[in-house]
């Protein structure tokens, strides 16, 4: 399949798990990305995720889904290289420029904007 | 305690009643193509810093970087949220909603001062995610260490 086929279609559909989420059960927004996170973790660890990165590329990648599998790949990487501690050291190996670049960019621009409305 | 819950029934049949029906249909199309359609955006960059001679599997790393700097821009001109209103899920579960919840954070307690307000409360609402991200690597790490 084409690659921006595949990210379009797999993006999409982890987005509108995401809104049937928020809209047919009691959960806020706050509670469904957190599930999603966590549910990325979890498929990782079980090695389902990293099969539709390649299947989909930024399908899988840009989702949140892909914030928890990053977290969990550099946690096994780096328990596989460097025994327990690395379930310590590895965790944000590889999702540290995501982190950061939010980190900095949030930063910067809460000094120059002003919050509209 | 009868009476009390009565009243909570009656309370909740009403709110169900007055509270408007979700547009399910709608949300999920609207999520569907607004979240796709920031995929493909996300797959164009990386594709972009590929050719710009980045290894494919460290491009990554720029484009997510791209997508949170763009979303963040446009949280701080007030595009983002108002975009977000109407796409939902579309716009909250690309790493970009999770910029928008920093960027937005840091703005809306800009009042309180530097570090009580954007340094305390700048992860307000993203802060859970990572927290929870990383209970569950650390424990699927400690896992594969022990049963390799």
């Amino acid at each position: 399949m084409n690659i921006y086929l595949a990210a379009f279609l797999v993006g999409g559909a982890i987005c509108v798990l995401g809104q049937l989420l928020i809209d047919l059960t009691p959960l806020t927004p706050a509670h469904v990305l957190t599930l999603l996170v966590v549910l990325g973790g979890i498929t990782s660890a079980l090695g389902w995720y990293e099969p539709l990165v390649e299947f989909a590329g930024a399908g899988a990648t840009v989702p949140i889904t892909s914030f928890g599998h990053s977290l969990v790949k550099g946690a096994i990487a780096e328990a596989e290289s460097q025994g327990l501690i690395g379930a310590l050291s590895g965790v944000f190996k590889l999702t540290s420029a995501g982190i950061t670049s939010a980190i900095i960019f949030g930063f910067l621009v809460a000094l120059v904007f002003k919050p509209k409305g | 305690m009868g009476k009390n819950n009565k009243v909570k029934k009656e309370y909740k049949k009403l709110s169900q009643q007055k509270s408007p029906k979700i547009p399910l249909a709608r949300n999920v199309i609207v999520a569907f193509v607004v979240g796709g359609g920031i995929c493909i955006l996300g797959q164009l960059i990386g594709e972009l810093y590929i050719s710009l001679g980045f290894d494919p599997e460290k491009a990554g790393d720029p484009t997510v970087a791209t997508l949170i700097f763009v979303a963040s821009v446009l949280t701080g001109l007030g595009i983002y949220d108002k975009f977000a209103q109407f796409a939902g899920a579309g716009t909250a579960v690309p790493v970009t909603g999770f910029a928008n919840s920093i960027v937005s954070s840091a703005m809306e307690f800009k009042s309180e001062g530097l570090v009580l307000g954007v340094g305390c409360k700048m992860f307000s609402l993203a802060g859970t995610v990572i927290v929870f991200g990383t209970v569950t690597a650390f424990f699927a790490g400690i896992i594969h260490a022990l049963l390799g």
